[in-house]
C-alpha cells in the first residue's frame, strides 16, 4: 500500500476531529432548547417536579457540552495548523464568521452557561430561564456562523481574487451571510440535532418507562420531545428538500456522486436503493448498479424543481456533455492553468515594474478566475469524489430521517393516548434508536465533506494546494494523538453518562 | 468605518487584538487558580471550594482564546497562517493542554468517571502550567523572531523539521512564559480571596499572592530587560525590513501613550497585589485585573505599532509579518470594524451576569450541598 501524503493524513486529522466534535455538538443544540421548555414550563407552572426534569437532563447536557467545546477549539486552531495555505487563501472572507462566532455567540452561550448550571439560587426564576434560553440561542448562533462559513466554501460567492496578494477578498458582507447555501446548511444541520437531541430523551425516558423508574417524569420528558422531535423532523424534511436543490444548482458532481449517476438523463429518477458496482469505471456506459429501486422523475423534480429537467452524471461532468452545454473537466484544467499561469506571470511583471504585462496577465486571469483550482488537477478524473462512501451515506441519512418522523409520530400519539407504557417493544426500540440518530447525522456530513472533494473552496483551491506543508509524520503523530485523546474523551463521557442516567432523576432535586 | 483608511483600520485591529490578549492574560488566573490545588488547600473541601471557584469562569478564559484566535484570523490571516501552519507543535501542544482543561472541571467528581479524579486534577494543573508557560514563549517569539520564509503567494515555509518546537532551546523565551505562570497563579489566588467566603483560607491565599509575586518579579524584569535592550525588526513606507537597536524601547518614547498604558497597568497590577497580600481587602483582584489588561495591551501595542514588524523572521527579514502586510483588505477590516461594536455590550452582560453569581460568595456548605459543583 502506498504510504499516504501529509494531505491525506491532513484530511483524516480534520475528519477525525469533526467527526468527534459532531457527535457532542448536535445533541448541545437540541438538548439546550429541550431544558428551555421544560424550565419554562417549571417557571410558568411553579411545579417542582419539573425543574427536577430540567435539572436532570441539564446534568446531561453539561457532561456533552464540554467536549462539544474541547473539539470546537480544535476545529478552529485546525485550520491554521493543517490547512495554513487555505487560511491565508481565505482568511479575508472565513476569518469574518468565525471571529463573529465567538463575539455574538460563543460568549453568550460561555457567559449564561455559568447561570444556568450555578444561578438556581443565586438569580431569579426569570432570570434563570432568560439565561437558560440564551445558550439555546447562543449555541445555535454559533452554529449558523460556523455553518454559514462553510457554506462558503462548498459555495463561494461576494468576494474577488486579488492578484497582488494571491488571495480572495470580501467584496460583499451580506452576499456572503445571506449565501443561500449557508443558510440551508444551518437549517438542515440544527435540524438534524434536534433531532438526535429528540431521540436522545425520548430513548433515555423510554427506558426509565421500561424498569419501572420515574415514570411521570420520563413521560413528561418524552411528550416534551416526542412533540419537538416531530416538528423539526418534517422541518428536516424540508430542509433537506432544499439543501437538494442547491446541491443540484452549485455542486452538480456532489448530486452526482450521490445518486452514483454517471450518465445523466431528463425525467431522472431517485435512487430509493441500491447497490453500487465495485468495478463501474468512467466511460465505461455500463449502469451503476447491481441492482436499485428507483422512484421515477423524483431527482428532476427535487433538483430542478421540474420532472422533465435534465440530471447531469458523472460522466457528463468529467468528460463533458456538448448536447447540454455541458464543459468537461480537461476544458476547464486547461483554463485553470492559464489562470495559475497568468498569476505566476503578473506577479514576475509586478517585480520588474512591467506595467503591459501585468495587465494582459490580469485581463487572462480574470477571464479564467472561476477554473483557478482546476489549474492543479492532475487529470480529470480527480475531479469525482468518493462515490460509493457518498452514494451509501446518502441512502443511511434518508432512510434514517423517514423513519424517525414515523418514530416521532407513533410516539406522540401513545404519548397522547397515555399508554406508551404498554408497548414494550416500542419503548426498546426507542432505546436502541438513539445511536441511529447519531449515525445519521454522521451520515450527512460525510455526504456534505466527502461529496465535495477534491475542493476545499468549490471550484477554486483543491485540499491539496490548501494544506500546510508539514512532513506527513508530523500530522500522523498528531493524528495518533487526537485518536487516542479524543477516544479516552468519548469513553469518560459515555461512563459517566450511563452512571448519571442510572442515578435517575432523583438527585437533582 | 468603511471610511477610514485601510491603515488607520489595521491599527484598529492590533489594538483589539493586543487588548484580547490583555482580556486573556487576566483571564488566566483560571489557569492559576488550577495550579494552586496543588499546595495551597489543606482538605478535599479546600479544593473543591478552589476547583468550583475558578471552574464556574472557565469558558469565559477559553471563549477569549478562541476570540483571540478568531481576530487573528479574520484581521491578520497571513499571521494565522504562519505562526499556526508553522510552529506546529507548540500550537497542537497547546491545543491539547486546552481540551484537557474542557472536560476535567464536569468529569473531575462524577461517578464513573473512568479515569480517576487524581488524573483529572493533574490534568488541571498541566493546563495551568504547560498550557500557560507554551503561551507566554509563544508570544516571546513576537520579539525573537522565529525561522521561516514566505514562499509562493505567501505560503509559509518553516525552516527547522522542529516545526517550533525549537523554541524550547531558546532560553530567551522561557522568562515570560515562567512570569505567565507565576502572573497567573497571583491573580488565582486574588481571585480566589475575592471569591470564596472563609477567612482561614483567605489568609493561605494571601501569603500565596505574596510568594507568587516575588517568583513573577525577576522573571518579569528579565523578560523586560531584554526586550527593551534588544534589537527590534523595522520597516519602512516600502515595508523593508531591517533590524534597529533598542526597537521597542524607542517604540516606548515614540508611543508616550503606550508607555502611559503600561506605567498605569504596572502601578493597578502592584496596588491590587499589596491589597491581595497586606491588607484586608477581598477586591485586590480588580485593580490587579485592570492593570495586566493595560500592561499586557501595551506590550502587544509595542510589538505591532509603530512601524514594527509584529511576527520577524529572523532567517528571512523581509517575510516578517507586519500589520499592514499580514493584514486583511480594508472592506472586511471595515465590516468587522462595525462588528466589534458590540464588544461593550458583550462586555457589559459579562459584567451583570458575573456580579450576579458571585454576588453570594462560595463556602464550605455551598459546595456540600449543590448537586452540580465540580
Amino acid at each position: 500500500m502506498s504510504e499516504l501524503a501529509s494531505v491525506d493524513w491532513s484530511r483524516a486529522q480534520f475528519a477525525l476531529t469533526a467527526i468527534y466534535h459532531f457527535l457532542f455538538v448536535p445533541l448541545t443544540l437540541g438538548l439546550s432548547f429541550i431544558i428551555a421548555i421544560m424550565e419554562s414550563i417549571y417557571v410558568k407552572t411553579g411545579n417542582e417536579q419539573w425543574k427536577h426534569i430540567t435539572k436532570f437532563w441539564l446534568k446531561l447536557f453539561a457532561i456533552n457540552f464540554a467536549i462539544g467545546v474541547a473539539t470546537g477549539i480544535i476545529m478552529e486552531f485546525e485550520f491554521g495548523t493543517n490547512w495554513a495555505n487555505y487560511s491565508w487563501f481565505v482568511g479575508d472572507i472565513f476569518g469574518a464568521p468565525l471571529a463573529i462566532e465567538g463575539l455574538l455567540a460563543f460568549f453568550l452561550e460561555s457567559t449564561f452557561f455559568a447561570v444556568m448550571f450555578f444561578g438556581w439560587d443565586k438569580v431569579s426564576k426569570k432570570f434563570h430561564l432568560i439565561s437558560t434560553w440564551l445558550v439555546a440561542i447562543g449555541s445555535n448562533l454559533s452554529a449558523l456562523w460556523i455553518l454559514i462559513a462553510n457554506g462558503w466554501m462548498q459555495y463561494p460567492i461576494g468576494m474577488k481574487f486579488n492578484p497582488d496578494t494571491a488571495r480572495m477578498e470580501m467584496q460583499n458582507f451580506f452576499e456572503v451571510a445571506l449565501s443561500p447555501v449557508g443558510i440551508i446548511k444551518f437549517l438542515h444541520t440544527v435540524t438534524s440535532g434536534y433531532v438526535i437531541s429528540a431521540l436522545f430523551v425520548i430513548g433515555i425516558s423510554a427506558w426509565f418507562i421500561l424498569k419501572g423508574r420515574h415514570i411521570i417524569m420520563a413521560k413528561k420528558s418524552m411528550i416534551v420531545a416526542a412533540s419537538f422531535g416531530l416538528v423539526t423532523s418534517l422541518f428536516l424534511l424540508f430542509s433537506g428538500d432544499e439543501s437538494g436543490f442547491q446541491v443540484t444548482r452549485t455542486q452538480p458532481m456532489k448530486l452526482a456522486a450521490m445518486e452514483g449517476l454517471y450518465e445523466g438523463d431528463s425525467r431522472q429518477g431517485l435512487v430509493m436503493f441500491g447497490v453500487l458496482k465495485p468495478d463501474k469505471k468512467h466511460g465505461d456506459g455500463q449502469g451503476s448498479f447491481m441492482f436499485d429501486i428507483e422512484i421515477p422523475y423524483l431527482l428532476s423534480l427535487i433538483g430542478k424543481r421540474d420532472i422533465n429537467a435534465f440530471i447531469p452524471g458523472i460522466d457528463d461532468l468529467v468528460f463533458g456533455n456538448e448536447k447540454r452545454n455541458i464543459e468537461s473537466v480537461s476544458s476547464k484544467m486547461a483554463k485553470g492553468k492559464i489562470a495559475v499561469d497568468a498569476l505566476r506571470t503578473y506577479q514576475e511583471a509586478k517585480k520588474t515594474g512591467d506595467k503591459e504585462a501585468m495587465a494582459k496577465a490580469q485581463n487572462l486571469l480574470e477571464t479564467n478566475m472561476n477554473f483557478l483550482g482546476y489549474g492543479y488537477l492532475e487529470k480529470p478524473t480527480d475531479a469525482v469524489p468518493p462515490v460509493a462512501l457518498t452514494f451509501y451515506s446518502f441512502r443511511i441519512m434518508v432512510m434514517l430521517g423517514t423513519y424517525f418522523i414515523a418514530l416521532f409520530f407513533v410516539v406522540m400519539y401513545l404519548c397522547m393516548a397515555n399508554n406508551i407504557e404498554s408497548f414494550k417493544k416500542l419503548l426498546w426500540i426507542c432505546v436502541w434508536t438513539i445511536p441511529l440518530g447519531y449515525i445519521a447525522a454522521e451520515a450527512g456530513w460525510i455526504v456534505a465533506e466527502v461529496g465535495r472533494q477534491p475542493w476545499a473552496i468549490q471550484d477554486l483551491m483543491t485540499v491539496g494546494v490548501g494544506a500546510t506543508n508539514l512532513g506527513s509524520v508530523n500530522v500522523k503523530i498528531s493524528f495518533t494523538l487526537f485518536a487516542i485523546l479524543f477516544t479516552a474523551l468519548l469513553i469518560a463521557e459515555i461512563k459517566i453518562m450511563l452512571k448519571q442516567i442510572k442515578i435517575g432523576f432523583e438527585s437533582h432535586a | 468605518m468603511l471610511s477610514l483608511s485601510h491603515e488607520i483600520l489595521q491599527i484598529y485591529w492590533w489594538v483589539i487584538v493586543s487588548l484580547l490578549g490583555g482580556l486573556l492574560v487576566f483571564m488566566m488566573f483560571v489557569q492559576g487558580g488550577q495550579t494552586l490545588i496543588f499546595g495551597l488547600p489543606k482538605s478535599e473541601i479546600e479544593k473543591d471550594m478552589i476547583i468550583n471557584s475558578v471552574g464556574r469562569k472557565w469558558e469565559l478564559t477559553f471563549t477569549t482564546l478562541v476570540m483571540f484566535g478568531g481576530a487573528c484570523f479574520a484581521a491578520f490571516p497571513l499571521f494565522y497562517a504562519t505562526s499556526f501552519g508553522g510552529a506546529y507543535w507548540v500550537w497542537l501542544a497547546i491545543l491539547f493542554c486546552f481540551i484537557l482543561q474542557a472536560v476535567s472541571y464536569e468529569y473531575r467528581k462524577k461517578p464513573d468517571n473512568f479515569l480517576g479524579q487524581k488524573t483529572y486534577e493533574i490534568f488541571l494543573y498541566i493546563n495551568g502550567s504547560l498550557g500557560v508557560i507554551l503561551i507566554g514563549m509563544a508570544v516571546s517569539t513576537f520579539f525573537s523572531g522565529s525561522d521561516f520564509a514566505l514562499g509562493e503567494h505567501n505560503f509559509v515555509e518553516w525552516k527547522t523539521p522542529y516545526r517550533g518546537l525549537e523554541a524550547l532551546a531558546n532560553p530567551l523565551l522561557y522568562p515570560l512564559g515562567i512570569a505567565m505562570f507565576f502572573l497567573s497563579r497571583v491573580g488565582g489566588a486574588l481571585y480566589l480571596i475575592n471569591n470564596i467566603s472563609d477567612e482561614n483560607f483567605r489568609a493561605k491565599a494571601r501569603k500565596a499572592v505574596l510568594k507568587n509575586t516575588i517568583l513573577f518579579l525577576p522573571f518579569f524584569l528579565m523578560f523586560i530587560i531584554w526586550i527593551f535592550t534588544k534589537t527590534g525588526f523595522e520597516y519602512d513606507a516600502e515595508g523593508v525590513v531591517s533590524l534597529v537597536g533598542f526597537k521597542y524601547a524607542l517604540n516606548l518614547v515614540k508611543m508616550p501613550i503606550v508607555t502611559l498604558i503600561i506605567l498605569v497597568g504596572l502601578g493597578l497590577v502592584l496596588y491590587g497585589i499589596y491589597k491581595g497580600a497586606f491588607t484586608k481587602s477581598t477586591y485586590g483582584v480588580v485593580p490587579y485585573g485592570v492593570g495586566v489588561v493595560f500592561v499586557v495591551m501595551g506590550l502587544f501595542l509595542i510589538a505591532g505599532l509603530n512601524n514594527t514588524a509584529f511576527y520577524p523572521s529572523f532567517s528571512n527579514l523581509q517575510s516578517s509579518l507586519t500589520i499592514k502586510n499580514a493584514s486583511s483588505s480594508h472592506y472586511t477590516l471595515g465590516v468587522m470594524a462595525y462588528v466589534s461594536l458590540i464588544v461593550p455590550f458583550v462586555l457589559a452582560y459579562i459584567f451583570v451576569v458575573w456580579r450576579a453569581i458571585d454576588s453570594r460568595k462560595i463556602t464550605q456548605d455551598e459546595i456540600k450541598n449543590d448537586h452540580h459543583a465540580y
